[in-house]
């Protein structure tokens, strides 16, 4: 498979020009033609996209069953891969039911200024898209943004994380095997591979990963001008008010937390804030959950990934083991570097400054404090931030003063299902967004384009010019009709 | 005044750690705040048009009405469309929830983005400085306006009457050149908003990427205009003139850089041309006062070099005459020159227009289509198929079927540019929007909790699971029931 030899700067060439022929050829945008040639009722999807996306759905189907054999190997979290299939099926439904809504252009009201004109919003490709992706849901953050890809009519080069290889190679195996290959290609590797990806010209990158890397994929973009959506991460807080109900806040949190990839996920509760006197009880109701969820012996559990490999592992044990912070655990702190499995660890008032409070976490442990709102505040913006609480006026005050890319009050991570909500991060946490329509939009380039008569031709904007013409295009530049019939009768 | 004294790293740091501090102090969140600067912009524009027009005479010698009607007015709507719509704009916005994530509500929250700068052009400095200052205020935001240089008067101008008017512990101006922005450049923004060359726009682009910060580039492009036979010639070519040469001369981003239409056609476009030209401007363009002189000898010499080049001065068919003393280039047509031509490689922003002809009008399509994006696009026709083909299949920034540049002052239009021209847009709500967060906002329940999200997991877990996330009531009740 072309995939296995070395990808250089030339193969990357090759691909990108391979995909800027197809793409100018228009075989991503025959629905385009086709759909604007059709009428309403009666209106079937033309083979070339419902083949696309239809196969996608296929795809997802197969990775269903592929899971099933995939879990062994990958070791991972069964339930949560079955629930990214579903997001993922859900993603590729949701764009099949409304691409003919998102492609239609978008009228826009005409003012008198423009008079006579007609206005409207057309949604074109951006032409050929890069998608990084990453691997800790290698599937969902390589898939749905792929869908997002070709819905707006993009060719698309996909490159798969290589700390997933399993699901790399998969990901290249379906999507060569069901998907038009002369527009959407899986390059698989690692940073030489991803290196000769940037040298191109691309019309977009998504990149979904580290901060670190986000730097790099931007300088890289600018070379280009190419405009970048960058879904990193952060320290997601999540503050937790004595006044809620607290069984069911803390089985949320383990959810969001543990039950989702074990705390390596790019919206995992990074570390919890809490008052001096609730956080006992935090603790004990959390230590309770844990036990039922997890069992006694929680590094026994089939419940809950591993950790990705042993550089992320060796990166936590550092952070457990600094001094003033090794003494905080509470709960926890088993590991076993062999099966790469470190067991839910929860810790109390580590020093501000120590490694675990400093960079983004992605493992399986938070943390205690006090004076919330500015804490996260004199933090660089995490992608979520979250609030368990009962009391109506502090849910206002946290939505509306705490900047991160999403709010979710009450529970932990949802928000993603949600496709009517933008997903994405702001400062430090990203920039763009994605799901649902957001998707499609987000490789779209939005045209303005107005229509104007060749009639009715006024002489009031053309030299020689004069003070009655220039009060007259004023008036008219004003939309001010008053005016205007002043300046015409010659009165002001 | 403090602008007069260098500007160095350390004056750029004091600037955005004191603009920060309002910022994280809540200044510019209110609605009241916000709608009081605007209203102060307002009063700058009702109360000093005459020092604008003056100074953008100084700069660039243009023409009352353009100053007036093309930055003064224009600028005076989109204040007055900014105050008039900022409640709904700063309005949460609902979000439809799903089955998945019942019981929910969602909305879209717009939030300032915190202290963001704003560097502006010389060619409409006032309009180009204050358009994007009107969306970063209206977002809640602090902002640094960084004027162009090559336009002193209208810097200064605008330096003075923002001191002035607005609120400085949020809003201040830095003027200066090459050390003042780079000085600039090395702080952390929360937005970057860029308008000029693509050259520069890699440069700012690559040191917004050092600190993660988004950003706007409003670039250029050479913007083509294809003229069909199937057209009143008259009005088209003296909409094409009053775009180019009726628009700072030519020097503007979204000016008509070259003409495309067909061989046959090309002689009546070119004779149309030199009538309406004379009309216009009379039998001398040069003393005429009803256009922009070129904004300074940097620029004059770029474009004499444009025409003197072999093989391209030999095509001028109409004017060609220059005056470096005066820096005036008269009103200059060319015909067919070669496609690797100084004139036909980079954004002209000047008052040469050249004229490609070709065999038949569907050429125009791969022409324009072999080249960079360009901000603009337009087309001159009475056939509604070429229309449609046009807006559906050349990509543009922004697309003017029978006219120029006159979408810009539709604010119901989102103004950007692709690819080479630029990315992001403004005007209307797009400015808001380019200025803003949208905040996903998701409130849920502590009531009803389903254990079948938590470990331990089973197989019947995994079906329900699924039918929640699928939305699918059918399969929920199946499983409900037992029978899946």
């Amino acid at each position: 498979m072309a995939a296995k030899k070395m990808f250089g700067a030339a193969d990357a060439s090759i691909l990108v020009t391979g995909l800027s022929r197809s793409f100018d050829d228009g075989v991503t945008r025959v629905t385009l033609k086709r759909i604007s040639q059709t009428s309403i009722i009666g209106l079937t999807y033309p083979p070339t996209w419902s083949v696309s996306l239809l196969s996608m759905t296929i795809v997802a189907t197969s990775m269903m069953l592929c899971v099933d054999t995939c879990t062994t190997q990958l070791q991972c979290n069964f339930f949560d891969k079955l629930r990214v299939v579903s997001l993922l099926r859900n993603s590729i439904k949701l764009a099949l039911k409304q691409l003919k809504n998102w492609m239609a252009p978008e009228k826009a009201k005409t003012s008198l200024t423009t008079f006579p004109a007609s206005a409207e919003i057309v949604s074109e490709p951006l032409g050929v898209v890069l998608v990084i992706s990453a691997w800790n849901y290698p599937f969902l953050l390589s898939i749905d943004h792929v869908i997002g890809a070709i819905s707006a009519g993009n060719a698309v080069v996909l490159k798969p994380s290589e700390l997933a290889p399993a699901s790399s190679a998969l990901l290249a195996k379906l999507l060569e095997q069901y998907l038009d290959s002369s527009v959407v290609r899986v390059v698989e590797g690692a940073v030489t591979e991803t290196t000769a990806l940037l040298e191109q010209k691309w019309d977009k990158i998504f990149y979904t990963g580290s901060s670190k890397i986000g730097r790099v994929i931007m300088a890289a973009a600018a070379k280009r001008l190419t405009p970048v959506v960058l879904e990193l991460g952060g320290k997601s807080p999540v503050v937790v008010d004595s006044d809620t109900d607290l069984k069911v806040t803390v089985r949320r949190i383990i959810a969001g937390k543990w039950g989702c990839n074990n705390g390596q996920a790019c919206i995992s509760p990074d570390y919890i804030l809490t008052t001096k006197e609730y956080a006992p009880k935090v603790i004990d109701a959390m230590k309770k959950e844990l036990e039922t969820f997890y069992g006694k012996n929680p590094m026994e559990s089939k419940d809950m990934s591993r950790i990705v490999n042993s550089t992320h592992f060796d990166r936590l044990s550092k952070l457990l083991d600094e001094k003033e912070v090794s003494d905080k655990i509470v709960y926890g702190g088993e590991k076993d570097r062999e099966n790469l499995k470190i067991a839910p660890t929860i810790l109390l008032d580590v020093p501000l400054d120590s490694l675990i409070m400093s960079e983004e976490n992605i493992w399986p442990s938070p943390s205690n404090s006090h004076e919330s709102f500015d804490m996260i505040r004199s933090r660089p913006k995490p992608l979520a931030a979250y609030l368990f609480t009962h009391n109506k006026k502090l849910k206002e005050r946290f939505a509306t003063t705490v900047s991160a890319g999403g709010i979710v009050v009450n529970d932990i991570a949802v928000h993603l299902a949600l496709h009517t909500l933008p997903f994405g991060g702001v400062g430090e946490s990203g920039m763009g967004a994605y799901h649902g329509k957001f998707s499609f939009d987000a490789f779209s380039h939005k045209k303005a384009v107005l229509y104007r008569s060749l009639f009715g031709d006024s002489a009031v904007r053309y030299p020689p010019y004069s003070r009655g013409k220039l009060r007259l295009l004023k008036a008219l530049v004003d939309s001010n009709i008053f005016d205007i019939f002043k300046a015409l009768l010659g009165l002001s």
